[in-house]
């Protein structure tokens, strides 16, 4: 949305996002892309709450809605929420350590094709056959028994975009580690940069089970494979703990971040540094490191004895001790300073009191024989709402509002943003509260329709009621989107005039290179500094004006997930159709020469010069 | 008294003060929990002791983390008052607090101890409901003293085999009152969850193991709305995992062997011409996988229906009669989508049951009970 792109035709802006290596279009992309999911999971959610309005409803099918519930949970997890903090981590962390692009800008364009392409092939299976029916988490019994082609979209579709994940994160671990400014110390990372390190350290490893599941899942359903039919000498609990040793670090794949998010805004809004910043970054580093070591707190009713319960009873419980002493953190950090309740503000502040209740109710989970009672229980559908939500939705529509001047250079609507943020609000907590109750008066999760007369009828009822308001909500915000892109009204840089890390210091429109010249980093937030100490230019510099070396654009990236995709197809229909194996080949062929394309050709990029670059003011 | 124990008597005060303190709130707790849900179902209304721990420790852990979301909303509300921008000034630049090693302190080694306090009784009660070495306990005459039950959990029904008793009946399990009960779990085709919610938590069904555990139920079950207590299948089975219900009739021990002894000498008998029609129908179309003697054991392909008329519903989750009887026969698919059990078409000449022969059938049917 930048004036440049205007001026272009469409097919000039199209081509230029299709090859585009820049972080800062990619994370655009990624936003675009995870918000068009979101909605669709939205939707799937709507669908939901309508059929359990009322007893015995008859709107959707019982197959049907497991098909809906399994969708909205994958396409949330893995297509939305994820995606749309990629976005936000690729947009924002680079020039929050003053580099001028990831380390791998090509791999960075791979790992959006490969996501989008990876979710575009599951939600064909609403027109292919059916979806995936066996819930996100497609325990293996349920999943291999599954007729028709749903689960094997799920598998091939999460594998796309999981590998597209898996390049993401590792791109951001080596720009992190190996493209800080000068004088821009581990310890002085902001901690938006700081999470986006940790949740990729937690891909990182926890990727790879999902990756071998899936692998599993796939040879066993279209390749004759026996790793889960136990029938044949397989085991199914096996799926439980690849799905789990990945699902769990996947939460904090995704609160991670949203904990950066809510600690950036935190700072900004209460004019005040961010209190405790040691403890952040240690709580931070712990949490990751604890959330491998509770997988199994999914698993307590499966059968898994008293001492492997026990001990991951009381691991669990330890991971609230590093999450708390985040939020008095944060309380410390309001405390004493100058608040203003701006829109990202509220969803800081409004995240508090929701994530600290849905915390709190982990942690009743954690104690195993109650977890007997609250497992696979509506209780369970309010927990994890409560931090997903209340957690990382919040923090994406904070994120939305924060980062919306950094990245279009316009100011969404503050006043269209609080009816959002209240619609929501109220919607959220009106759908899951109490939803507690539900479970604890013994209603399973899952279930298409429930009879009447078990005692919830009118809680189902006030839960469908708020999601309505959710809605409502998130209606608004596309409407305020909608205007404030219209409008295009410039604001600058430093919108929020309280800005306290590098992003806020660049001048706006961001130029392509970010950073004319590398800065000099003296300090934890270091516009804050140079702001105090009445530097106009916001920026201390590291190096002199200086050439610039930048990379091509690409289209290979693009080309390599088509390959995926089709082999994908091919893959699919294996032993169904006549033309599977040639796609399936096809396909692979398509990616692997363009590998080689990339390999064999020399691309090295371009320089701009310095005299060039004296005559840009700025912004452009 | 001198001033010493002055002092004791004041802290023994205070203490019972800070332990009726305590006592309210559970009090409290217990009494706004136990309005929500109703008795037969619900997890705040235990009707045993598996399920009393379980909601104590609901009570435990409630309290303690409603202790921490006051402390955290006491500080929040209190900075959100004092230091909104309005207030403090618009051009004020608070003071940058770096932090501060005591706060850390005390917000880490407070939620480790009342983390402890949690973690005990979760720990013994993690080792006291997985406790199962009194299954297999017997008297001089060498029988078990125990009750176990052989859970199997099907598509969309369930079996519940005794073992040592020599009884198999379904979707209804008979249990007897103020014994502990034990349980052999497993499913015989996807993934089930077998869950009491009334009498305690549940523990899966899974496809390669028998997992093990037991659960206590005080009163008879008599009493309740439907004089059973729900029971559902916890784990997503399938199109139809939401209908896969089950009851639990719980019975004195005289009762409960008498219901044995019962069960295991009733033959099924046809009275009256329409049941008998109804019979012959039952012994061409239906028998093949329904047994309609409860003396053996487990492996049937259909639900054992030697109780069916003693049963609270038809097909595990529907009213229970004739009308609703005759509807499932006749269109399994649309009441239980995905359920293993032919269409009509399948077993009747490719046509569906006539009105005549589905009131001999439901007349059949509802006469076979091991109650009467």
């Amino acid at each position: 949305m930048s004036s440049i792109a205007q001026k272009k035709g469409f097919g000039a802006t199209l081509w230029d996002y299709l090859t585009t290596v820049d972080h800062k279009k990619i994370a655009v992309m990624y936003l675009i892309a995870g918000g068009l999911f979101f909605v669709i999971g939205g939707i799937e959610a709507m669908l939901i709450r309508i059929q359990l309005a009322k007893p015995d409803n008859d709107f959707v099918s019982a197959g049907l809605f497991n098909e809906i519930i399994t969708m909205h949970g994958t396409t949330m997890i893995f297509l939305a929420a994820m995606p749309i903090l990629f976005g936000f981590m690729n947009a924002v962390m680079p020039l929050q350590i003053g580099a001028r692009d990831v380390a791998f800008p090509f791999l960075n364009s791979l790992g959006f094709w490969l996501f989008l392409f990876g979710g575009i092939f599951l939600n064909l299976s609403w027109f292919m056959g059916g979806a995936p029916d066996a819930g996100w988490t497609s325990y293996a019994s349920l999943s291999l028994a599954s007729p028709g082609h749903g689960i094997d979209f799920y598998a091939i579709g999460l594998q796309i975009a999981g590998a597209g994940t898996y390049i993401g994160g590792i791109n951001f671990l080596v720009t992190i580690i190996n493209m800080r400014a000068p004088g821009m110390t581990y310890m002085r990372m902001p901690l938006m940069t700081w999470t986006t390190f940790v949740a990729s350290a937690l891909i990182l490893f926890a990727f790879p089970p999902l990756t071998i599941g899936l692998f599993f899942l796939i040879l066993d359903r279209m390749f004759g494979g026996n790793f889960f039919d136990h029938t044949m000498g397989g085991n199914t609990i096996i799926w439980e703990h690849l799905f789990w040793i990945f699902g769990h670090p996947e939460v904090y794949i995704l609160i991670l971040p949203a904990f950066g998010i809510f600690s950036e805004i935190f700072a900004i809004f209460a004019r005040k540094r961010l209190f405790g910043y040691s403890s952040m970054v240690f709580a931070t580093v712990l949490i990751g490191f604890l959330g491998f070591m509770v997988w199994a707190h999914h698993m307590f009713t499966v059968g898994l004895g008293p001492t492997a319960n026990a001990i991951f009873a009381v691991a669990t419980m330890a991971i609230a001790v590093p999450t708390g002493m985040k939020i008095f953190n944060w309380l410390l950090t309001i405390w004493g300073g100058s608040i203003k309740v701006t829109v990202p503000m509220l969803y800081a502040l409004a995240f508090i009191p929701s994530f600290v209740a849905g915390g709190v109710t982990g942690v009743m989970q954690g104690a195993a024989p109650l977890d007997y009672q609250l497992h696979d229980s509506y209780f369970i559908v309010a927990h994890f709402h409560y931090v997903i939500v209340g957690g990382v939705v919040l923090a994406i529509l904070a994120a939305l509002h924060l980062y919306w001047p950094l990245m279009f250079n316009q100011m969404l609507s503050e006043k269209l943003g609080k009816w959002t943020f209240w619609f929501f609000f109220i919607g959220f907590h009106m759908t899951f509260f109490i939803q507690h109750f539900l479970g604890l008066m013994g209603m399973p999760r899952r279930v298409f329709t429930f009879g009447a007369d078990q005692g919830w009828d009118l809680f189902n009822l006030i839960s469908s009621v708020g999601a309505f308001f959710m809605a409502a909500g998130v209606i608004i915000l596309v409407v305020n989107i909608i205007i404030t892109a219209v409008k295009n009204v410039p604001v600058g840089n430093d919108p929020w005039e309280d800005g306290r890390t590098l992003e806020w210091a660049i001048p706006q429109p961001v130029p392509f290179y970010n950073f004319k010249q590398t800065p000099l980093v003296r300090g934890l937030d270091t516009f804050w500094i140079e702001k105090q100490e009445g530097n106009k230019e916001g920026m201390t510099y590291a190096e002199p004006l200086s050439d610039i070396h930048m990379p091509n654009n690409s289209f290979i990236p693009f080309m390599m997930t088509v390959g995926l995709f089709i082999a994908g197809f091919g893959a699919l229909y294996n032993g169904e159709k006549e033309w599977a194996v040639p796609v399936l080949v096809l396909g692979l062929a398509i990616t692997v020469a363009s590998m080689a394309v990339r390999s064999v050709k020399d691309d090295h990029g371009f320089h701009i010069h310095k005299e060039d670059l004296m005559n840009e003011k700025g912004g452009k | 008294m001198n001033t010493t124990m002055k002092e004791g008597f004041n802290l023994a005060m205070m203490k019972g003060l800070k332990k009726w303190r305590l006592f309210s709130l559970l009090a409290a707790l217990t009494i706004f929990l136990s309005g929500c849900g109703e008795e037969y179902l619900s997890t705040l209304t235990p009707a045993g002791q598996v399920g009393r721990d379980q909601f104590n420790l609901l009570l435990l852990s409630t309290a303690i983390m409603t202790l921490v979301v006051i402390v955290v909303v006491i500080i929040y509300v209190l900075a959100l008052v004092k230091f909104r921008r309005k207030k403090v000034g618009e051009n004020v630049i608070p003071k940058q607090v770096e932090g501060s090693h005591t706060l850390e302190v005390i917000w880490t080694v407070i939620p480790i101890l009342l983390l402890i306090v949690l973690a005990i009784p979760t720990v013994i009660y993690t080792y006291k409901h997985a406790d199962v070495s009194a299954m297999d306990h017997v008297d001089a005459d060498g029988n078990k003293t125990a009750v176990t039950v052989n859970v199997t959990a099907k598509l969309y029904w369930w079996e519940f085999e005794y073992p040592d008793l020599g009884v198999v009946t379904a979707q209804e399990l008979v249990v007897p009152t103020g014994e502990k009960v034990y349980f052999n779990l497993k499913a015989a085709d996807v993934k089930h969850s077998f869950w009491i919610p009334a009498a305690g938590g549940k523990l899966d069904t899974n496809v390669e193991n028998v997992n093990q555990f037991y659960l206590e139920f005080d009163k008879e079950s008599a009493g309740l709305k439907d004089g059973v207590f729900y029971g559902k299948c916890a784990e997503l089975c399938g199109p139809s995992h939401a209908l896969m219900d089950f009851k639990v009739k719980t019975l004195n021990r005289t009762d409960f062997n008498a219901w044995v002894e019962s069960a295991k000498t009733t033959e099924a008998v046809a009275e009256g011409d329409l049941a008998t029609q109804g019979e012959e129908i039952f012994n061409t179309s239906c028998i093949a996988c329904h047994a309609t003697s409860a003396a053996g054991s487990a492996g049937g392909v259909g639900p054992n229906l030697a109780a069916f008329g003693d049963r609270n519903r038809v097909a595990g989750f529907m009213e229970h009669t004739e009308e609703n009887l005759k509807n499932w026969i006749n269109d399994p698919q649309s009441y239980k989508p995905g359920n293993l059990m032919p269409q009509p078409e399948q077993l009747n000449n490719g046509e569906k049951f006539s009105d005549e022969q589905l009131d001999a059938l439901a007349e059949y049917l509802m006469g076979l009970s091991i109650e009467k």
